[in-house]
């Protein structure tokens, strides 16, 4: 790439949002590749709009732009949104790189799986439930924040969050009694 | 699927939510206890809110590989960055947002009442003052004044050299081993800053006493690129900084708060 789209401030202010970048990507698309796409798209758009950033939220800022590049992959590819939750999430590379919390593997074993679980069920959510359960509960934005990033009133986002939040404990319920 | 619930039968149940999560003032939070005390409705909210955070206990954050980071890096011609520090975040104003609260699913006597939690100027200080703080113990040789992942060994260290003796406890179960402690100075009083480590990361822990009311929940903010959780309990106010991803630092603020 030639050097004048280099902004040694881009790397300062931006990047050190990169994994939550990644993060929401990866939830929004709930598929390793198809969330590399959307975050490789959406940090040449950050780069690309950088020089007009003057905002004093850069996470925020940059997740926003995720958010867009997500939204524009999924419709462009109709169908990404129901691919189902399996697929792309019972991926056990990624339980595998988390670190281990508990020195009893078997422990250690049965947590892993509910957290896959867990990633199921979020990701069977409706993604404006998911994405406003994703920020606040494993991004922990604040309301204000979850409202600037979606677009969305927060009177909208408070709604969200608790029909996401009913939904997913409604789900777990269920699935612990069919277990 | 949720017809004939209950719990959406009370006004306040967004309310019980906002106050879960953190965005209600003490006054309007004082004033939603006094409510909650005899509604069931919002009784059963708090639980079911209770259950879901459960939900995320485990560790679901997803950072980016570093092959991928690379990758994409080297496309937009990036190096990976060194932290640095950039002037001070001015924090947006409430005001900002308020006209569109209009839109509420709830009653107008409920709107009305919404006070959502912005930090006050002292906190905006305060995170300041602790970030910066801990930057400057990242340089080579400030991390810690005494080096010990033993907890006997570190808190009596504190002894003599502080007005209060700070409760010291070891996380290595839970992925969060103390590796040190030392003496800083935050508005300008000597504290204890405790250090863990959470892979590569370094967490530093500034606890000094409070002379608080009840008992404040985390509250996650941001500056620089550097995570920041700060709550109280047993009289004590803690500030948890870190470039560790904010889930796992309220993980770590999680495990503090329970009884050891």
């Amino acid at each position: 790439m030639a050097a004048p789209s280099r902004n040694p401030s881009f790397e300062a202010v931006v990047l050190p949002h990169f994994d939550a970048a990644h993060n929401l990507a990866r939830w929004l698309m709930r598929d390793g590749p198809a969330a590399e796409d959307v975050l490789q798209d959406a940090m040449v758009r950050a780069l690309t709009y950088f020089p007009s950033f003057k905002g004093v939220n850069p996470r925020g800022w940059l997740l926003q732009i995720v958010r867009n590049a997500a939204y524009s992959s999924m419709k462009l590819n109709r169908g990404i949104e129901l691919v189902p939750i399996a697929t792309g999430e019972d991926d056990p590379g990624a339980i595998a790189d988390l670190p281990s919390l508990d020195d009893d593997p078997e422990i250690s074993l049965i947590k892993a799986k509910d957290r896959c679980r867990v990633r199921q069920l979020i990701g069977t959510l409706p993604v404006e439930l998911r994405e406003t359960l994703v920020l606040r509960e494993i991004e922990e934005l604040s309301y204000k924040d979850i409202a600037e990033v979606t677009r969305t009133p927060i009177g909208t986002v408070m709604s969200r969050l608790w029909r996401a939040r009913r939904l997913l404990v409604q789900a777990a319920g269920e699935y612990r009694r069919a277990s | 699927m949720m017809a004939g619930d209950m719990n959406d039968r009370c006004d306040m149940v967004l309310l019980v939510q906002a106050e879960f999560d953190g965005e209600l003032d003490a006054a309007r939070a004082a004033d939603l206890a006094v409510h909650r005390a005899h509604c069931p409705v919002c009784q059963a909210a708090e639980a079911e809110l209770t259950r879901a955070r459960e939900l995320f206990q485990g560790d679901l954050y997803q950072p980016a590989p570093d092959d991928l980071r690379e990758r994409i890096l080297a496309q937009l011609d990036l190096a990976t960055p060194a932290p640095t520090l950039a002037r001070p975040r001015r924090f947006p104003h409430f005001a900002a947002w308020r006209p569109t609260m209009g839109g509420f699913g709830l009653g107008a006597a409920c709107a009305a009442a919404i006070m959502l939690l912005v930090l006050s100027p002292n906190q905006q200080n305060l995170t300041e003052q602790v970030v910066a703080s801990h930057v400057r113990a990242l340089q080579p040789g400030h991390l810690e004044d005494v080096a010990s992942t033993d907890q006997h060994t570190v808190k009596p260290w504190f002894d003599g050299r502080i007005d209060f003796a700070p409760p010291v406890r070891d996380f290595a179960a839970a992925g969060f081993p103390l590796i040190g402690g030392r003496l800083d100075y935050i508005e300008g009083r000597p504290v204890a800053a405790l250090v863990y480590q959470r892979g590569k990361h370094i967490i530093d822990v500034y606890v000094w006493p409070e002379a608080a009311t009840a008992a404040l929940r985390p509250t996650t903010d941001e500056l620089n690129g550097y995570n920041v959780v700060h709550w109280t309990q047993d009289g004590m106010t803690f500030w948890a900084v870190s470039d560790v991803e904010p889930g796992q630092l309220r993980a770590f603020a999680a495990a503090w708060r329970k009884p050891s």
